[in-house]
C-alpha cells in the first residue's frame, strides 16, 4: 500500500507551487510582494511538514521509488533555508532591475521540488525525472532576463550541454537496467554483487552515469557551462544556480554511486580521481587570471567540486559524511559570496568586477569584515568552517591510502589562497574607486551578516554539524 | 496465415511510404508520406497485440505532431533545392551509417539467435487488454514517476510562457482590448440624431 505521509514534503511543495502560480496571475506589479511572501510561507510550511513527518528510520513507499530517511530530510531542510536566503537576497536586486516577476519565485520553487525528488529518489527513473525538473527550471531562470544577450547565450550553452549530459545519463541508466533488470537502487546493488555478473558492460554503463553526475557538479572536463552561466546570468540567478543545485548534485552522486553502484566502487573511484585532479588543477589556475568576480567564483566552484569528490573517492561511510559536510559548507559560502555582489550592486550597476571590491573597508567596515570571513572560509583559514571542511575530506582520502591526492589538494588550496586573499587585499589596502556608502534594505544586510557569521560560528564548533551529518547518514 | 499475409502487405507499403518521405520533391508530400508510414506501422503494432502503442501512434504522432509539422513546413517555405544540394556529398557517410545498422541488426537476428528456435509468442485471450495492463502498471507501480512527469509538463508551460510572453502596456501602443470590444453596446457606436424639419 502507498504511504503518502512519507512523501508529505513533496506533496505540500507541489500544492504550494500551484497556489503561488495561480495567485500570482491575479496580482498587479505593485502587489508582487504577495508572491514573495507566499513563496516564503511555502518554504516555512515545507520545513514544518518535513519536521512533522520526518522519520528516524529508512522507509520506502510508491513501490520502492521513494525513500524517506533522516539524511534526505536533513538535506531538504537545508535546501529550504538556502532557497529562502536566495529569495531574500534577490528581491531587492530584482526590484531595482525590473525583473521582479512572479515567475522567478515559481521557477525557483519548481527547482526546489526537483531537488527534493532527487534527494528522496530511490530508483533511477525518479532520480532522472527529479534531475530534469530541476535542470529545466534552471535553464528558464538563466534566460530570465530576456533583454540581456549574455544571459540568452549562457542559457543556450547551459541548455545544449545539459541536454547532452542528461542523454548520457539516460543511456548509462538504460545499460544498467539491461544488466540488472531493475532500476531500483537496492536491488541494482544486489544484482551487481552477484558473482559472474556482467562487469564490463556495467562499467560502460557506469561511465555514462558518471558523465551525468560530473556535469551536474561541474567537474572538469564537464565544467564548461559553469563560468559562462555564472557570468551571463543575472546575479540572483547565478546565486540560485551556484547554491541549491550543489545539494542536488551531492544527493545524485550519493544515491546513484554509493547506494546503487556501491559494488562498483573500485571502478568509479578511478574515474572520480581523474575528475578530482583535473578540477583541482584547472579550477584553481584559471580562477587566478579572472578579473570578473562572478567568473572567478565559477572557477572556484570547480575547484571546490574537486574537494567534494574526494569524500566520494574514499567511498567509506566517513567519506560520504565528509562530502556532505563539505557540500553544506560550500553552499553556505557560495550563497554569502553572491549575496555580497547583490549588496554592492546598484540600479543598472553590477558590482561583478574585482575592482569593485577595492576600498570596501572605507565604505563599510562591517561588510568588508563579513566578506573577509567569506573569503577566509573559502581559502580554508582556521577557525572558519571552510578549514574544517577541507581538513575532513583530506583526512578521508588519506585514510583511503591516497596520500598523493591529499598532497595535491593542499597544493591546490594554497594556489586558491592567492585569488581569495587578493580580494581581501583589495578591500583593505586599495583605494576605493567610488566612496559612496552602501545602500541596501535592512533584511538583506541582516541576512548577509548572519550568513557570514554562521561560517565563523560553525568553524568554532565544527563538531556539531559534522556529528549531525554522521548521525543522519548513519 | 492471415496475419502473415497482412504483415507482409503492410510492411511493404510501409517501406514504399518511407522511401516516399526521402524522395518526394515537395516537402508537403514528404510529410504526408510520413503520416502514411506511421499509419502502416500502427497496423504492424496491432498485429503484435500492442494496441495501446498503435492508438498512441495514431493519436499523438499522426493527430498532433504531424499536423504541427505540416504547419511548420507550410509556414517556413523551405527551399528544397538548397536542402538537396548536399545529398550526394553526404551519400558515402549515409551509406556507411546504414551499413553499420544493417550489420548490427543482422548480428542480433542471425548470429546471436543461431541454434535457438524462434518461439512464436502465444497469443493472448480475446478479453486481454494491453491498455488496461499498461494503465495498471503506470498508475500503481510508477505513479510517483507519472506525477513528476505531470509537474515537468506544468513547468515546461510556465517556462515557455516566461520566456516568450511580453506584456504590452507601453503608452501609445495600439492593442486590442477584447473585454471592451465584447462589452460594447449599440449606443456607444451609433448616435441617433434627430434632425428637425428644414425650412426651404
Amino acid at each position: 500500500m502507498i504511504d503518502y505521509a512519507l512523501a508529505a514534503p513533496e506533496i505540500f511543495m507541489t500544492a504550494a507551487i500551484c497556489v503561488v502560480l495561480i495567485v500570482d496571475v491575479f496580482l498587479r506589479q505593485e502587489k508582487r510582494w504577495i508572491t514573495y511572501t507566499l513563496s516564503m510561507f511555502a518554504l516555512v510550511g515545507a520545513a514544518v511538514v518535513s519536521l512533522l513527518f520526518g522519520t528516524d528510520s529508512v522507509a520506502t513507499t510508491f513501490s520502492g521509488s521513494y525513500v524517506a530517511d533522516p539524511a534526505g530530510n536533513a538535506l531538504k531542510l537545508f535546501a529550504y533555508v538556502i532557497v529562502a536566503l536566495v529569495f531574500l537576497y534577490s528581491r531587492d536586486y530584482l526590484e531595482r532591475n525590473g525583473l521582479y516577476k512572479g515567475e522567478f519565485f515559481v521557477l525557483g520553487l519548481f527547482g526546489l521540488l526537483g531537488l527534493m525528488i532527487l534527494v528522496s529518489g530511490n530508483n533511477l527513473l525518479v532520480l532522472y525525472l527529479g534531475l530534469e525538473l530541476q535542470a529545466l527550471s534552471l535553464y528558464a531562470l538563466v534566460a530570465f532576463n530576456r533583454d540581456s544577450a549574455a544571459a540568452a547565450e549562457s542559457a543556450m550553452k547551459y541548455f545544449v550541454l545539459g541536454s547532452i549530459a542528461s542523454g548520457m545519463l539516460l543511456y548509462g541508466i538504460s545499460i544498467l537496467y539491461g544488466i540488472a533488470g531493475t532500476i531500483e537502487l537496492g536491488p541494482l546493488a544486489a544484482a551487481l554483487t552477484e558473482p559472474g555478473g556482467l562487469t564490463v558492460p556495467a562499467i560502460v554503463g557506469l561511465a555514462f552515469v558518471i558523465v551525468g553526475v560530473a556535469f551536474k557538479f561541474g567537474a572538469v572536463p564537464f565544467h564548461m557551462w559553469i563560468p559562462d552561466v555564472y557570468q551571463g546570468a543575472p546575479t540572483p540567478i547565478a546565486l540560485y544556480v551556484g547554491s541549491a543545485p550543489k545539494i542536488a548534485a551531492f544527493a545524485l552522486a550519493w544515491r546513484v554511486l554509493v547506494e546503487g553502484l556501491g559494488p562498483l566502487h573500485v571502478d568509479w573511484q578511478g574515474m572520480l580521481v581523474i575528475l578530482c585532479v583535473l578540477s583541482l588543477v584547472l579550477g584553481n589556475f584559471l580562477a587566478i587570471v579572472q578579473t570578473n568576480f562572478k567568473r572567478m567564483l565559477g572557477y572556484s566552484t570547480i575547484s571546490h567540486v574537486g574537494f567534494i569528490l574526494m569524500g566520494f573517492i574514499a567511498g567509506t561511510e566517513n567519506g560520504v559524511r565528509d562530502a556532505m559536510f563539505y557540500t553544506i559548507v560550500y553552499v553556505l559560502m557560495a550563497t554569502a559570496a553572491f549575496g555580497m555582489i547583490i549588496l554592492l550592486s546598484r540600479r543598472g550597476f553590477e558590482a561583478e568586477s574585482l575592482d569593485d571590491f577595492k576600498g570596501l573597508n572605507q565604505r563599510s567596515p562591517w561588510f568588508a569584515f563579513v566578506m573577509l570571513l567569506i573569503m577566509f572560509s573559502m581559502t580554508g583559514v582556521p577557525p572558519l568552517v571552510g578549514f574544517y571542511a577541507k581538513l575532513v575530506v583530506l583526512q578521508s582520502v588519506i585514510e583511503a591510502g591516497l596520500v598523493w591526492l591529499a598532497a595535491l589538494g593542499v597544493v591546490a588550496a594554497v594556489v586558491g589562497a592567492f585569488y581569495y586573499l587578493r580580494i581581501v587585499w583589495y578591500m583593505y589596502f586599495a583605494e576605493a574607486k567610488d566612496s559612496s556608502p552602501l545602500v541596501a534594505a535592512t533584511d538583506l544586510r541582516t541576512a548577509i551578516s548572519v550568513n557570514g557569521l554562521s561560517l565563523l560560528a560553525l568553524g568554532l564548533f565544527p563538531g556539531y554539524l559534522l556529528n549531525l551529518c554522521a548521525s543522519v547518514l548513519g | 496465415m492471415v496475419t502473415t499475409v497482412l504483415f507482409y502487405a503492410f510492411a511493404a507499403i510501409l517501406l514504399v511510404a518511407a522511401l516516399g518521405v526521402i524522395t518526394a520533391r515537395n516537402p508537403v508530400h514528404s510529410v504526408l508520406f510520413l503520416v502514411f508510414a506511421f499509419l502502416q506501422s500502427a497496423v504492424l503494432w496491432l498485429l503484435l497485440e500492442a494496441e495501446f502503442l498503435a492508438i498512441t501512434l495514431v493519436v499523438v504522432y499522426v493527430g498532433a505532431v504531424m499536423v504541427l509539422f505540416l504547419f511548420v513546413v507550410m509556414m517556413l517555405n523551405i527551399n528544397v533545392e538548397e536542402l538537396r544540394s548536399g545529398f550526394t556529398r553526404y551519400l558515402p557517410l549515409g551509406i556507411g551509417v546504414a551499413l553499420v545498422v544493417v550489420i548490427e541488426i543482422a548480428n542480433v537476428i542471425w548470429f546471436r539467435s543461431e541454434g535457438q528456435a524462434f518461439v512464436t509468442p502465444t497469443p493472448h485471450a480475446a478479453d486481454y487488454s494491453n491498455t488496461k495492463e499498461l494503465g495498471g502498471v503506470l498508475y500503481t507501480e510508477h505513479v510517483f514517476a507519472l506525477e513528476i512527469a505531470a509537474m515537468l509538463l506544468l513547468l515546461a508551460i510556465v517556462a515557455a510562457i516566461t520566456l516568450t510572453m511580453r506584456t504590452r502596456h507601453r503608452p501609445g501602443l495600439k492593442v486590442q482590448d477584447v473585454p471592451a470590444q465584447v462589452a460594447v453596446r449599440a449606443e456607444d457606436r451609433i448616435r441617433v440624431v434627430k434632425v428637425g424639419p428644414v425650412k426651404e
